[in-house]
């Protein structure tokens, strides 16, 4: 079971280390979002500070977006997916594993690159401190759900559009309690409850995520 | 042995097949023939468990299959008409994960070795998008070497060899009934393969 789980995640880290402009695609999308923004809004640094959780967030939760329909769409199309279905391996762990390799190909960089790009929001330490943990407990949320999102969209016509009118509502309350720590933490408030919450919402999702996902791709397959 | 008992599938208002029944012992093949269409792939789906039929059953040694699901997929090899490869990894890369996926160890030695037999020398390292349709046929027939299973389920072994694989792919296919192990597969090409059962769709 855990060999399945491993060389899942393995085969996705080759892959995506032979297919670099996927994921740097994604990460170039965080940086330019985050960047443009305070060129439109203009430089009064309260206002900036006010914003820079919101956008931030929605930055991060855009990008990981992007990786989100080839995840399964190419295995499905040349055939990997039924041998990972026929598999004695629980297809979940398979699933698992590739959603681990989604959130360190596309979820980890946002997290370290954004206390970088707060600071060009003027955020304080502390916050963006907040910032990083907030992400850190929010981003495999998005690897997890997201994931849901591509099986039951999978093999469909126009699945990309669907995709995101599927699963950007479910990414709200990430969101909002993500974003929302950050600025609890600017506001002086403790951003325990926030990060409480998230931490809640990451173990439910990372727990029940593979395997309704893998029953969806089974439904995909027949 | 598999027994199938009047399987039945519909694919929307279309009836494939009905009331098929059929059985598979040790050293036996059986070829499934029919027009384009006809549903030879779905009823290899269905026996793989891909795919569930309206109606009907599939026992694996006695029991039924979805009682002993582990077992069935551990005793079968299904290789669909996909090639189920990765263009960025090498054929070894690619025959040493799909070994992984299925939780089975894969020692180099034995996969450079069934490579070579299938003549694809000097490709092991080269990534699969480099490879020719047949050549890429071929890594996907190297798992029947190195994957261990008693029924093999192959959906056009046959498309994209040339005369020479074709051959080699028969001999593989009459050692592995030889030693016991069965066969179904679809094809259009005659096979040069001992006479088996055949069942039309």
């Amino acid at each position: 079971m855990m060999m399945g789980f491993w060389t899942s995640m393995r085969r996705d880290l080759v892959l995506a280390t032979r297919h670099k402009s996927e994921w740097l695609t994604a990460l170039f999308f965080f940086v330019m979002v985050t960047n443009l923004l305070p060129l439109g809004v203009g430089p009064e640094v309260s206002l900036l500070r006010k914003i820079a959780p919101g956008v931030l967030w929605i930055g991060a939760l855009l990008s990981t977006l992007l990786g989100l329909q080839r995840l399964f769409s190419s295995d499905h199309g040349d055939g990997t997916l039924e041998q990972m279905a026929l598999s004695p391996v629980p297809l979940a762990w398979l699933v698992a594993g590739k959603m681990v390799t989604h959130w360190l190909v596309c979820g980890l960089p946002v997290v370290l690159m954004a206390p970088l790009l707060g600071i060009q929001f003027d955020l304080p330490t502390r916050s963006l401190g907040i910032l990083v943990l907030s992400l850190l407990l929010g981003t495999p949320i998005l690897s997890a759900v997201g994931a849901l999102g591509a099986a039951l969209t999978l093999g469909l016509r126009g699945g990309g559009a669907l995709l995101s009118l599927l699963i950007l509502p479910l990414y709200i309350p990430a969101l909002i309690f993500g974003a929302g720590a950050v600025e609890a933490d600017l506001a002086g408030i403790s951003p325990q409850g926030h990060l409480s919450l998230l931490g809640a919402l990451l173990v439910l999702s990372v727990f029940f995520s593979p395997w309704v996902t893998s029953l969806a791709l089974r439904i995909a397959l027949e | 042995m598999l027994a199938v008992a009047q399987l039945t599938c519909q694919r929307g208002a279309r009836t494939l097949f009905s009331g098929l029944s059929f059985t598979l012992p040790e050293r036996q093949w059986i070829q499934i023939q029919g027009a384009n269409g006809a549903g030879k792939t779905t009823l290899l789906r269905v026996l793989a468990g891909l795919v569930q039929p309206q109606e009907g059953t599939l026992t694996w040694q006695g029991q039924a299959v979805q009682e002993c699901r582990a077992e069935w997929q551990r005793a079968l090899l299904y290789l669909g008409h996909h090639a189920a490869l990765k263009e960025e990894l090498t054929p070894l890369e690619n025959l040493r994960f799909s070994l992984g996926l299925e939780a089975m160890p894969a020692d180099e030695t034995v996969l450079m070795k069934a490579l070579d037999r299938f003549g694809l020398q000097e490709r092991e390292h080269l990534p699969v998008r480099y490879l020719s349709a047949g050549q890429r046929r071929r890594v996907l027939l190297a798992r029947l070497l190195i994957r261990p299973a008693q029924v093999w389920i192959l959906d056009e072994p046959y498309t994209a060899l040339d005369a020479h694989a074709t051959q080699f792919l028969s001999a593989v296919i009459e050692d592995h009934l030889e030693q016991g192990g069965s066969a179904i597969l679809t094809s259009h090409q005659t096979l040069g393969l001992r006479s088996g059962m055949s069942i039309a769709l």
